[in-house]
């Protein structure tokens, strides 16, 4: 019992961190109709940033700090030299084209990095020290780390949701979701706009890289597993829907802990232990995009349509 | 020669002096075992791009998980070599219908579904089938499978001579080129045209595209399984690798570069991308930070791939000399 509710945490905490990353490519799907397959690169470069800079200052919270600015420069950079020329473009150049700009991302990662794993600090006065872990349940301890991380997938997508519904810049994203041509006759600067969210999107995506730093192997192509499941959550939940990417975020992490700690125990009941063991891994790689397909079957626009029909 | 055969043979013009070009290369100094090996390559995948074409550019179908198919076909001949059995007649049947039944079952949810969604659910679908054969403990899990032989064909290894093979790669690709033009050509094929110009039109007329995009995607499978098939042979080594979306985006990138308009651009997309990326990687240790920026330079500045670039040049020179324009029309 204790060790599912362990598992529901670290669900919890993985969902989160997509969130974070799928928060950002579904404003940018849906306000500027954009595929963006290089997001997940902005993830893993918030990694790394926060992990070099938290060695080199010697504080891990000072590096994760750090690495936001960083993250929102490259996100500009890019999107000044290569995504603005997308937008117009048909989906299959965009795709195309921020694949090419991941393979250039994650080399130039490789080149100045290494291929092997980052060496990254531990979050101080958290893991280690009297403050390393909360007694949730009696007899058992959880790290604190991880909670914190809960606690800002809480605080992060109320922000995210005032941002959006009711502040002035949150009406201009939400107008020129659905009427870009509108809001810019209006004599908004729709290009700045576009500029604006975007950086936006690349800087909560390296946050939440910086944030999974301490917590998974910082290393080149660690972007891509948290894309390709980000691209299921957006679909779950609907292109372009904040609420539906925070509901299927929070999903696709339970399914994918959850069912990679239990599903091996359950097949033993019904297959051999070495057999079990082998299917129950390869089935709870699957049940997300499982899952996801069950979903659009039924409901092709996932569950909670947004403003921009695909 | 009459006057429509010779359209046709200026329409294909690159593709077929590409595919001349291959069956000429053994004699003309490409003949060692290494620069075959790496024709064979860029003709199996040409093979696969070519299938993706006829979805993307045919009927508009932009899947993101094409590599899957390839890998069930190769992973068919690797689990029939694990069992022994490594007869062609039945090795490569066995291989087409798996990646041709994989294409039906996912098929038949991915169409339910269009534009983006299309995208990410082909992409899902094949990341299950990645994770499926990193699964597979006795064919090597993550590690991969070295096959023991290459396929025989009724008893004889006549796959093991380069030369054969080689040959055999080319007369596939050209018959999977010729029978997916000729296709698209059809009246099945205008139903797919016309359902991607215009699906609301199409209904209209009285088709259904769904069952038109169906049979396409599952044609364009059972090649993929093919070229899977062939791969397996020609490599000698399979591992889910080869089922990766990087994979899947590389099949992309091919059909794109060559050109959307015509199945013929996929093979000159996949030829040009094998060799740049195998000459790329001799010169430099970080080749791929000049093989990316050039992806995105050629999206950005040949909309028309590689077939349409000709074709540019002259409407440009065009342009200078009006007369001419009007004497051509």
């Amino acid at each position: 019992m204790s060790m599912l509710l362990v598992q529901a945490l670290n669900g919890l905490q993985f969902g989160v961190l997509l969130f974070l990353v799928a928060a950002g490519l579904s404003l940018v799907f849906g306000v500027m109709d954009l595929i963006n397959l290089a997001h997940g690169v902005q993830y893993m470069l918030g990694a790394y940033v926060a992990a070099t800079l938290g060695v080199w200052t010697g504080s891990f919270w000072l590096g994760a700090l750090l690495a936001l600015p960083v993250a929102l420069l490259v996100g500009l950079a890019l999107e000044w030299l290569v995504f603005r020329h997308l937008y117009r473009r048909d989906h299959l150049s965009q795709v195309l084209a921020t694949f090419g700009v991941i393979l250039t991302v994650e080399e130039a990662t490789r080149a100045l990095w290494g291929s092997a794993p980052q060496t990254v600090l531990e979050p101080s006065g958290l893991s280690g020290g009297p403050l390393g872990g909360v007694e949730i349940v009696a007899g058992l301890i959880y790290p604190t780390y991880r909670l914190v991380i809960i606690g800002v997938g809480i605080v992060v997508p109320l922000l995210l949701w005032f941002l959006v519904e009711r502040t002035r810049a949150g009406m201009l994203v939400r107008a020129g979701a659905t009427h870009p041509a509108m809001v810019s006759a209006l004599g908004v600067d729709i290009r700045r706009l576009f500029t604006i969210v975007f950086a936006f999107g690349a800087m909560l995506a390296g946050f939440a890289g910086a944030l999974a730093s301490p917590i998974f192997p910082v290393a080149p192509g660690m972007g891509d597993t948290v894309l390709i499941l980000c691209f299921v959550v957006i679909v779950i939940g609907g292109v372009g829907s904040i609420r539906g990417a925070f509901i299927a975020a929070l999903l696709v992490g339970l399914l994918d802990s959850v069912g990679r700690a239990m599903l091996p125990d359950l097949l033993r009941l019904l297959l051999d232990p070495s057999s079990a063991r082998q299917t129950g891994a390869a089935l709870a790689s699957m049940l997300v995009y499982i899952v996801m397909a069950a979903i659009l079957f039924f409901r092709p626009a996932g569950l909670f349509p947004g403003g921009r029909s695909a | 020669m009459t006057a429509p055969l010779r359209k046709t043979l200026r329409k294909h013009a690159l593709a077929l002096v590409t595919l001349l070009a291959l069956a000429a290369a053994p004699f003309l100094g490409f003949g060692d075992g290494f620069a075959l090996g790496l024709l064979a390559r860029a003709m199996i995948l040409g093979m696969a791009a070519v299938s993706l074409s006829l979805l993307v550019g045919g009927a508009g179908l932009v899947s993101l998980g094409h590599a899957a198919t390839m890998g069930i076909g190769a992973y068919t001949v690797v689990a029939f070599d694990a069992a022994g059995i490594s007869e062609g007649l039945i090795v490569f049947p066995a291989a087409i219908t798996a990646a041709a039944a994989y294409a039906l079952l996912t098929g038949a949810v991915s169409l339910r579904t269009s534009g983006v969604h299309f995208i990410m659910i082909t992409l899902a679908f094949g990341q299950m089938a990645f994770f499926t054969t990193s699964s597979f403990s006795s064919l090597g899990g993550d590690d991969g499978y070295t096959l023991y032989a290459r396929t025989e064909w009724l008893g004889t290894r006549i796959l093991d001579s380069r030369l054969t093979f080689h040959f055999l790669c080319l007369s596939l690709l050209a018959l999977v080129w010729v029978g997916g033009s000729l296709l698209l050509g059809s009246r099945f094929g205008r139903v797919l045209r016309a359902a991607r110009e215009n699906p609301q039109r199409a209904l209209a007329v009285g088709f259904q595209p769904y069952p038109y995009r169906l049979v396409a995607y599952v044609m364009a499978g059972a090649v993929g399984g093919l070229a899977g098939a062939l791969l397996a042979n020609a490599t000698e080594f399979v591992s889910p690798a080869l089922l990766s979306w990087t994979r899947s985006g590389e099949l992309l990138f091919m059909v794109i570069l060559g050109g959307v308009g015509q199945l013929g651009g996929a093979i000159l997309g996949a030829l040009a991308i094998v060799l740049l990326e195998e000459s790329l990687s001799h010169l430099l240790v970080y080749w791929r930070l000049v093989f990316g920026p050039l992806l995105v330079l050629s999206v950005l500045f040949l909309p028309d791939g590689l077939v349409g670039a000709p074709l540019r040049l002259r409407a440009a020179f065009r342009f200078a000399s009006p007369k001419r324009r009007n004497a051509d029309a």
